[in-house]
This record gives C-alpha cells, sequence and structure tokens, in this order.
C-alpha cells in the first residue's frame, strides 16, 4: 500500500515512542512514506496536495492489533477481511494480524496466499498468521518455511492450545530458523473442561462452569519452560490471570525470549459482571477474571512485563451468540472500541502515558511480528493515526464497520477516538477532521 | 429484563418480606388444598406455558397441579416433544409460544440463565422452575413452608445441607433463602463437590458429617447424580455412602432433635439409608404436598389477579 502524492499533516503533537519525539510539528508525507518532521520553530511549506490541520490532535505511528480473527475463508457472514479492515481503520488501527482458525484453517500456503490476494481489497495492512499444526489438529507441524516464504508473520494455533508437549517443543525448536514467534492460546483444556466462565465465587453463584486460573498459568509455565529450554521464540497470546503475569515476570528477568499480550476486556472487565445479566457478551475465552488479576494486568502494563494490547477480535453472529450463555460461542469483538477503551479507562484515568500505550498498541507489536510501521522514522511508511484525546462518542453497535455486534460496550461513553487513519500515504479513514 | 412483568427468577436478592408475603399465600391455598373440590376460579382466562427442556417428574406435574387448581389455562412443551430437537433455539421456541398469547412461562432448563435470558427477551412472566446448578427458587420456597410448618420460625434454625453442593440448584436456592429468614446454614460434602468461594454466602463448611451434624435442626439430604463417579469426581460411592451418606448408626449418634429433607428423587442407599428416608424424622413427603401450594402462590402472585377464598 503506498498511495502517490504528498500529504502534510500540519500543527499536531507528534508521540512516536520508536524515535523518542514528542511534540508540536508538522509531518510531511510524500509517495506513501515518512518524508519529514519539522524541527520546532520551523513550518513545513504548502506545495502539497493535501493538507490535514490537526491542531490539539495527537499524531502517532499507525495502531497495530497483532491478534485478530477476521473469519475469511468460511465465516464471511460474521466478517471478512474487508469488513474487518474497514472496522480496523475506523478504530485507528492501520495494520493487523489475523487468525489461522478459518474454515479451512490457514495452514498451507495456498491459505496464506488466499489471505494476502483478499488483502489487496483491504483497508490496511493484513497480515497472516498460520497454523502451528496441520488442521489445528495439534498433531502434526505445518510446513513453516513455506508459510514464511509465501508471507506468514508467525504462526499460532489460537482458539486451541497446542496440547502436546512435544509438538509445542518441536515447533519452538524448528520455527527458531525463520525468526517468527509461536503464539501460544495457553488453556489446560482438562483443566477448563467445560467450564464457560472465570471459576470463583461468581461461577459458584451462578452454577455455571468454571475455568480456573491454573488451566492457563500451567500451560503458560510449561510454554515459558520450553522457551527456555529450546531457546525459540514464545509470544502469550491473551493472558488474563495475575499468576501468568508473574510467570511472564520471571522469565523475563531470566532473560527468556518471551512476549506477551493483554486485551482491553482483561484489562477493564471482571467476572462479577456476568451476575443477574447472563450475558453472552461477556463469554470469551480465556474468561473475564477477578479485580485482583485486572490489578495485575494493569500492573503488568506499566512494568513492562506486558508488551502489547491486542483486541482479540472475535466475530460471531446474532444467531450464535443471542442465545443462552452456555450455547453461546467464546468470543467478542473490539477493533473499534479497543483505543477508545483504554484511552478512557487507562489514559485519562492516570495509570498509563500516552507513550506507553502508543509503544503497547504500535510499536512493540511491530517490534514483536517483525513488521512495518511502529514508528515515524523519516523513509517509513506512512501509517500514522490521528486521535483526537478529548472527543466523547457513544459505542453504537449497530453502526460498526464490522459485520458482527458482538461487544459488551455497547452504550459506553469513551473519552478519546482515532479521526483519521492514514496507510501507506492515503487516507482511509476519517471523521470531522 | 422487563420491569413491568414481575418474574421468580431466583431467591438471591428476594426480601424477607417477599418471601413471607408468599409462604403466607400458599398457607391460604393449602386449605384449598383440604376442601372436597380442590379447584378454585382464580386464575380463569390465564395461560401459562411449561417449557421442560430437562427431565423432571416430580416439578413438572407439581406446576400442573397448580396451574389446574388456580383453573390457569396451560400448554406443556418438553424438549423430548417440541422442536427443540430440530434445532431450533430457545428464543424462537419461546417467541412461537409467546405469539399465542401465554401470560405466565415456567422453564426447566439445564443452562444457568435460561430463565433470565426469556425474561429479556418475552414480554411474559417468567418463573424459574431449575436452571443447571443455578438456582430452584420454588423447592427452596416449598422447604421454608415445610420448615416453618415444623417449627413455627425459621429463624435461628440451624440446617445442614449435605452432599453436592456444587451441582446443586437446590442448594444455592436454599441458603439464599434461609440466610434471608435468619437461619445459618452449613454445608458439608467433598471437597470436589464443594465449589470454590461458597463460604461467601455466609455458610460454614464442614468436610467431615460428624463435625456438621450436632446441633442441626435439619439435616437436608442433596439427591448424588450417579455421574459424579464417572466424571472423577468421587472415587466410588461406596466411599461416598461411607463418608457423607446418611444412616441411621449416625443419626443415633446425635443428642438434639432434628428432621431430614430431601428434595428428591431419592437415591437409596446411597446418598442415605431407605429406613432413614421412611423413618419419623422425615418430612420428605409434605416437602412435596407443600410444592403445589408454593407454586399455587408464586403463579397466583404472578399473575395480578385477585383470590376471592
Amino acid at each position: 500500500m503506498r498511495a502517490k502524492g504528498s500529504l502534510l499533516i500540519k500543527g499536531g503533537r507528534i508521540v512516536d515512542p520508536a524515535t523518542g519525539i514528542d511534540r508540536v510539528a508538522d509531518l510531511l508525507v510524500k509517495n506513501g512514506l515518512v518524508e519529514k518532521i519539522s524541527q520546532p520553530g520551523e513550518r513545513l511549506g504548502s506545495k502539497t496536495q493535501e493538507v490535514i490541520s490537526a491542531q490539539g490532535k495527537v499524531v502517532v505511528p499507525g495502531l497495530i492489533d497483532i491478534h485478530t480473527h477476521l473469519r475469511e475463508p468460511g465465516r464471511e457472514d460474521e466478517e471478512t477481511i474487508l469488513s474487518g479492515s474497514q472496522a480496523a481503520v475506523a478504530g485507528g488501527f492501520t495494520a493487523v494480524a489475523c487468525m489461522a482458525n478459518t474454515y479451512p484453517p490457514i495452514d498451507s500456503q495456498e491459505g496464506v496466499r488466499f489471505v494476502l490476494e483478499r488483502a489487496k481489497q483491504a483497508n490496511c495492512r493484513i497480515y497472516p498468521i498460520a497454523a502451528v499444526t496441520k488442521g489445528l489438529k495439534g498433531e502434526e507441524l505445518t510446513e513453516v518455511a513455506d508459510l514464511v516464504k509465501s508471507g506468514t508473520v508467525a504462526i499460532s494455533d489460537d482458539g486451541n492450545p497446542v496440547t502436546r508437549s512435544q509438538i509445542m517443543r518441536r515447533a519452538l525448536e524448528y520455527s527458531k530458523i525463520f525468526d517468527i514467534p509461536i503464539i501460544s492460546h495457553c488453556e489446560d483444556r482438562d483443566l477448563s473442561s467445560r467450564g464457560v466462565i472465570n471459576e470463583s465465587y461468581t461461577s459458584t453463584l451462578l452454577g455455571l462452569g468454571g475455568i480456573p486460573s491454573v488451566s492457563e498459568e500451567i500451560m503458560v509455565a510449561r510454554d515459558i519452560h520450553l522457551a527456555q529450554f529450546t531457546q525459540g521464540r514464545l509470544h502469550l497470546a491473551h493472558l488474563s490471570t495475575a499468576g501468568s503475569l508473574s510467570l511472564v515476570r520471571e522469565a523475563k528477568g531470566k532473560g527468556i525470549r518471551v512476549t506477551a499480550e493483554v486485551t482491553p476486556h482483561h484489562l477493564i472487565l471482571s467476572d462479577e459482571l456476568i451476575r443477574q445479566s447472563f450475558d453472552p457478551n461477556l463469554k470469551m475465552n480465556p474468561p473475564l477474571r477477578e479485580k485482583k488479576d485486572i490489578e495485575a494486568l494493569r500492573e503488568g502494563l506499566a512494568d513492562g512485563t506486558i508488551d502489547c494490547i491486542v483486541t482479540d477480535h472475535a466475530p460471531h453472529s446474532p444467531e450464535e451468540k443471542d442465545v443462552e450463555f452456555d450455547a453461546a460461542p467464546f468470543g467478542i469483538i473490539g477493533l473499534e472500541t479497543s483505543l477508545g477503551l483504554i484511552l478512557t479507562e487507562l489514559y485519562h484515568k492516570g495509570i498509563l502515558g500516552l507513550k506507553d500505550i502508543i509503544s503497547l498498541m504500535s510499536t512493540n507489536p511491530a517490534q514483536i511480528l517483525g513488521l512495518k510501521g511502529g514508528s515515524l522514522k523519516v523513509g517509513d511508511p506512512a501509517d500514522i493515526t490521528i486521535i483526537d484525546l478529548e472527543r466523547e462518542w457513544k459505542v453504537k453497535p449497530s453502526q460498526f464497520k464490522s459485520k458482527s455486534r458482538n461487544t459488551p460496550f455497547g452504550g459506553w461513553i469513551l473519552k478519546g477516538k482515532a479521526i483519521a487513519t492514514i496507510v501507506g500515504g492515503g487516507i482511509v479513514y476519517r471523521e470531522g477532521i | 429484563m422487563n420491569p413491568s412483568r414481575p418474574h421468580l427468577l431466583g431467591l438471591e436478592g428476594m426480601s424477607a418480606q417477599r418471601i413471607k408475603l408468599i409462604l403466607d399465600t400458599a398457607e391460604s391455598f393449602k386449605e384449598v388444598l383440604e376442601r372436597p373440590i380442590r379447584v378454585v376460579p382464580t386464575l380463569r382466562g390465564v395461560s401459562v406455558a411449561n417449557l421442560f427442556f430437562e427431565p423432571s417428574t416430580r416439578t413438572r406435574i407439581s406446576f400442573e397441579l397448580a396451574e389446574k387448581r388456580l383453573s390457569a389455562e396451560l400448554v406443556n412443551l418438553s424438549s423430548a416433544t417440541s422442536s427443540v430437537l430440530k434445532g431450533e433455539t430457545l428464543k424462537d421456541t419461546a417467541r412461537n409460544i409467546e405469539a399465542m398469547k401465554v401470560d405466565i412461562v415456567v422453564i426447566r432448563h439445564s443452562a444457568p440463565g435460561a430463565p433470565h435470558f426469556l425474561a429479556r427477551s418475552l414480554q411474559s412472566s417468567v418463573i424459574n422452575a431449575g436452571d443447571g446448578a443455578h438456582e430452584h427458587p420454588t423447592q427452596a420456597l416449598l422447604d421454608l413452608l415445610t420448615l416453618r410448618e415444623r417449627f413455627g420460625e425459621l429463624k435461628g434454625l440451624r440446617v445442614v445441607i449435605v452432599g453436592d453442593i456444587a451441582y446443586s440448584r437446590v442448594a444455592r436456592s436454599n441458603i439464599w433463602g434461609l440466610r434471608t429468614m435468619g437461619a445459618s446454614v452449613a454445608l458439608c460434602g467433598p471437597p470436589t463437590l464443594m465449589p470454590l468461594g461458597i463460604e461467601e454466602m455466609g455458610v460454614e463448611v464442614y468436610p467431615h458429617l460428624d463435625q456438621a451434624l450436632p446441633g442441626a435442626d435439619v439435616i437436608y439430604v442433596l439427591r448424588l447424580q450417579l455421574e459424579r463417579q464417572r466424571a472423577g469426581l468421587l472415587p466410588s460411592l461406596r466411599e461416598y455412602t461411607n463418608q457423607w451418606g446418611i444412616t441411621a448408626e449416625r443419626l443415633a449418634k446425635l443428642r438434639q432433635e432434628f428432621i431430614i429433607m430431601h428434595p428428591g428423587p431419592i437415591n437409596r442407599g446411597v446418598e442415605i439409608t431407605p429406613e432413614v428416608a421412611d423413618g419419623p424424622y422425615s418430612v420428605i413427603l409434605d416437602q412435596v404436598t407443600n410444592g403445589v401450594a408454593v407454586r399455587m402462590a408464586v403463579l397466583y402472585l404472578l399473575s395480578g389477579r385477585k383470590h376471592e377464598g
């Protein structure tokens, strides 16, 4: 993606963790690349074809979500790569990576090529993540070399854990020569059994099957040990418990190659909300945990134990989701609410600074998967998000660009929103600017 | 949830005043049940749908009798005879029933929250007749009525509930109801069947019967589903019976007076021996009788009709 011509973003506060810039400046884009950022006192020329006035707004490297489910191929009624990309840019994302658990799963070169073919029509950059095992069955490794050659940026059986330790060991060992991470969905299915929410006082009251915290932590511990043993690259998906956080903190302290992500919903919502409401939009895997876990995850963001924030955008149709709690599938969508939630709940409440948030949502995810973007250095692709930190808006699922509506945040009033999204120098989304 | 229509979804959060009203109303209906003609016209013209998505004999019959004795119109749907087997969703089934202008829906379902789901999507009043391991409010109300008849007052009673607490909706509804009415509750059973954090409901937990039973006014024995053993929650039924079975020998050690309750159906020889179930302390059949009266009271109160004796 590379737009011809030039674009000037005038007078915004540029925040770029990669270069350490945090000041008001003009940013000039030319032929899809960052051409220049003005020095203090300098004003960049007005001979550009398009000018965006960003006074009072924040200009950051485009947000990157490395954990989404775009449902194509197989469930195009719920989301497509195109509709997912429209949702992404409306939420301020310039790139997303999509998981392999489609129908059929993305476990071959052919599958990766299909995703990349569809991605040509998309509004943002789309990076395929292919399966660790053929058919996501947890039995045989996929052809990692071929997958990487055709454009896979990581491998993951996400949605499923890699249950067999031997397979996980071989995957870490084998994939390290390609320098891609294995993204692990940590869950001991034997322990989560038929659970549908966190095992706690809440599950006890509601009589709903519990997924214990140890179901996640045992696999986090196993995978960390395997990463240490194999020297492979491990990225831990959607961590949700305080116990997982201390395991990762300890592992990082020992220099083990592990990175970790967390979702906005696990940072904001606790399982108590399911009391009375039995709302299937509060059902996801891993489940919403307890207040102490939320505290631990937030600490993990602040001290660097957590490397990035991802949505785990998981579209589901109303026929599937609007049913009794036990019968509903796991997962909620997040691309259009993620930034607003993080700004409202973490930035405006003084828990995280803006630079940290942009690191977590752009710079770090780009580094983890080795993607373009995540910085505004001269010569970088002009993937840029312009944010209005003060804009208050109401979450209206009926107006989502996503094809799905399964969010627990409908009706929430959020403060802070992406108002322009620029990919390769082309404006792919703008709203009142 | 439709606030304009009253529902009975559970005893969590129900006030002592409301529970007392239901029990008082049930007592007045009990008097009807003693008459030669055990039918009153109170709910004439009110239609009730009994949706049983899980096998049930006594609760279903008890609701049906209650409805008939109040002269309500009733339709029955159980999952074996419904379109549920054809893949119709709960919502569609319920909407179809509602399109037939049903005033009250009684639902038994294996999924916790299924009655709440219906209450959100329908205009009818919803009565929870048991939702998974969540609540079974009419069972707890009939138990409270039985206890009040026996002891005159619920306040200060010590009730020990024995067995499979983890999977028991009866235990949960009884804990809410008993605690609200001022009784103290102790639980006893194997740790694998004692759910996490249950103490937060304001109950004591004892692993061994010999610690739990002394001083109990009421020993409430839960049914042990035989599949718990297959699921690996118990080493064997034999060991369960030895550790937590209610036997005459065990009861002979107690110095206080007490009664035995059970929500049925009984696994004789597993959680309770036949001699105890049929013995002099047992009020198990009184519970069944009170079930009809309590369900009449609940239907009547939800209907908003006036009862004229």
